[in-house]
């Protein structure tokens, strides 16, 4: 066991999956030299080489294309975005190409990659390197999308996400690079489709996801301490495919759902959730679904600004109390 | 159809012939069952038997073929939207082909891709990409693939002229050469993106190949219309990417004789043009020269013939097939063989 950063963790779970099959090769902008701009790959090209760890010029098109040819006839790429913003230029290939390549083919092709990136605000960076993007992802058939939020979920999912058959995006949290948390010895093996309940509790059921779900657990205790409410925290932790059973069964014991979401309001990933809780689960709800969310503007950079915009502990615990009172 | 022991007489150009009479015929056996194949996409569209739309290659056999002779089994093809052609020329069926045009069971994806994804993997055609400039860079990624595990094959993009002011173009060229990568990129110039002269729209007289200075590459422009020059020019590009030599970009120069699709009369054309360039059908093109290289008339009526019979087949196949059982509908969306978001 022992103490990792969240940043750390990405390049153990590289590291892992690289030693443990030749086939897994790593390609994107200054990951190799340089570590990463956010530091968060130093040592691979050190410890795999420039024939496995390989920098690119800045050409998003060329990065997932390559992976994507790559993939298809036989390697494991592992493909970096720098900032998840930046899938907007490349999105030709995650939304038309990897997506689509085994349905249109029937069957003949197959894309196993993984595209990390990094997502999210709470950094200062302004509207073009902050937004959370998960949702963009998650509406497209055929990809698979995760966003981990602890450095033991960034090993166990990115193993998880390298060894799928299917095209993965690997949402990496960029407020959370500087997280620890504690990490076992060895391999860690997670398993994509699984979300994992946090915090037990009684009176309602709070879903987050990535930066969302810190700020989540921090507005449950809280709640618990000064308003008496016994909130259920589940980390939905894989978009697709979606641990629905988890949520329903959350929610049939609480009565009461709150979807806490970074991505701006409109199609988030808490809409579909609720839509199916409200399909699904109608009778076992005591009051209506709340969804706790950025409003549906692009990102100041101020850090007042910036703040009031993301979903915050006393935003959510506000929320919550007003609602259950309500 | 006549061996090649019997196709001709004793001729002196014969001896002195690198491509040599076994690939002559090979190149002209393409070009003609490409070019029966598309008339007869052309006709079944006109009977309502195609749906969708489809884009036609008349006219630009020659490439398809002569790269189709030139590549070795195991390399690999990236086509675009305009791909029936090249997927013919690696060897994959006429039934398998028009099939897909007509989204029966019997065509190339059971109808799930139709015509502008057609992909035969055993055949190496991975894939007809429908972005233009989506498959540069796709085609880039196999041939690192193949560079990494130091497999032998060559990827080979064949793409149009208006592929050349994408960005995706660029950054795969500039990709290909750092990395020194055994793909070849084949550009077929037709004069027209689209319905657009391609003149009209970008700033160099060679769409392509007046770019290759800036990726460091050769320049090469070709005629494309002569199966034998697109031949020997794939031969050599291919060699050099087998052995490390790194990438190409080719120019080939040619013409479609049709619109861009069956909904383009291509009334853009100026008159007399398309008669300038039917002179040089790259199929009476090779007849002539298969003449030349003293081939008897029987020989090369029994391909012609061989070609019909071929295309007649197929077609009847084509109808008997059913439509793809609509199971498929939710097939193959995950590596599950389904469909499946949720537990």
């Amino acid at each position: 066991m022992a103490e990792l950063t969240y940043r750390d963790a990405v390049a153990r779970g590289i590291a892992q999956e690289m030693e443990r099959d030749e086939r897994v090769v790593f390609l994107g902008e200054d990951i190799g030299k340089a570590g990463g701009v956010f530091k968060t790959t130093v040592g691979l090209y050190e410890k795999f080489g420039p024939r496995r760890v390989r920098d690119t010029p800045i050409s998003e098109q060329a990065i997932l294309g390559a992976a994507m040819g790559a993939a298809m006839t036989g390697l494991r790429p592992i493909a970096e975005i720098m900032f998840a913003d930046f899938l907007a230029v490349c999105f030709d290939y995650v939304a038309n190409q990897m997506s689509k390549l085994r349905y249109m083919s029937n069957g003949q092709l197959a894309c196993p990659l993984v595209i990390r990136t990094g997502n999210g605000g709470g950094v200062r960076f302004g509207a073009q390197h902050s937004q959370a993007v998960e949702n963009w992802t998650m509406m497209i058939p055929g990809v698979k999308v995760v966003a981990p939020s602890s450095p033991m979920d960034v090993i166990g999912l990115m193993a998880a996400a390298v060894r799928d058959p299917d095209p993965v995006i690997f949402h990496e949290h960029k407020a959370l690079y500087a997280i620890k948390g504690e990490v076992p010895d060895g391999e860690i093996v997670d398993r994509l489709g699984t979300a994992k309940i946090l915090r037990p509790g009684h009176d309602c059921t709070i879903v987050a996801l990535a930066l969302m779900v810190p700020r989540a657990l921090a507005a449950a205790e809280i709640l618990q301490r000064e308003h008496g409410v016994d909130a259920e925290v589940i980390d939905v932790r894989s978009l697709v495919p979606l641990d629905t059973q988890t949520i329903l069964g959350s929610v049939a014991k609480t009565g009461r759902l709150f979807t806490v979401e970074e991505n701006p309001r409109l199609c988030g990933w808490g809409a579909e959730i609720a839509s199916i809780v409200a399909d699904e689960a109608f009778w076992d709800l005591d009051g209506p679904i709340v969804r706790i969310t950025t409003p549906h503007i692009p990102l100041p950079a101020a850090d007042h600004l910036e703040d009031l915009a993301l979903p915050s502990a006393s935003r959510i615990v506000d929320k919550v109390c007003r609602v259950l009172n309500g | 159809m006549a061996s090649v022991k019997d196709a001709t007489a004793p001729n002196d150009r014969l001896r002195n012939d690198d491509i040599g009479l076994e690939r002559r015929l090979e190149l002209f056996r393409l070009q003609v069952e490409i070019r029966d194949c598309e008339k007869r996409a052309h006709d079944l569209f006109l009977q309502n038997m195609i749906k969708g739309t489809s884009h036609l290659s008349l006219g630009q056999e020659a490439v398809a073929a002569g790269f189709g002779v030139a590549m070795r089994k195991g390399d690999k093809s990236f086509c675009t939207y305009r791909g029936h052609a090249h997927t013919l020329a690696r060897g994959a069926s006429m039934e398998g082909m028009l099939g897909e045009l007509m989204l029966r069971d019997i065509g190339l994806m059971r109808g799930k891709g139709g015509s502008m994804h057609l992909t035969s993997v055993e055949h190496g055609v991975l894939g007809s990409y429908a972005i233009i400039g989506a498959h540069l860079p796709i085609a880039c990624g196999s041939a690192w693939r193949a560079q990494y595990l130091g497999e032998k094959d060559v990827s080979v993009c064949f793409f149009g002229d208006g592929t050349t002011n994408i960005g995706a173009f660029h950054e795969a060229l500039n990709f290909a050469a750092v990395w020194k990568l055994p793909v070849v990129f084949v550009c077929e110039n037709n004069l027209y993106m689209e319905y657009t002269p391609i003149s009209d729209v970008t700033a160099v007289k060679h769409p392509a190949a007046d770019r290759a200075a800036a990726y460091g590459l050769e320049r090469i422009v070709v005629d494309g219309n002569d199966a034998d020059v697109v031949y020997r020019t794939a031969l050599a590009a291919l060699e050099m990417a087998r052995d490390g030599g790194g990438p190409s970009l080719i120019e080939c120069l040619t013409y479609r004789h049709s619109g861009h699709s069956r909904a383009d009369p291509a009334k853009y054309r100026p008159p007399g043009e398309l008669e300038e360039w039917l002179k040089r059908d790259p199929v009476v093109i090779y007849r002539e020269r298969l003449r030349d290289f003293g081939v008897n008339q029987a020989t090369i009526d029994a391909v012609e013939a061989e070609s019909k019979r071929k295309v007649e087949a197929a077609t009847e196949a084509c109808k008997a097939s059913p439509p793809a059982p609509v199971e498929l509908l939710t097939a193959d969306v995950y590596a599950d063989g389904g469909w499946a978001w949720r537990n």
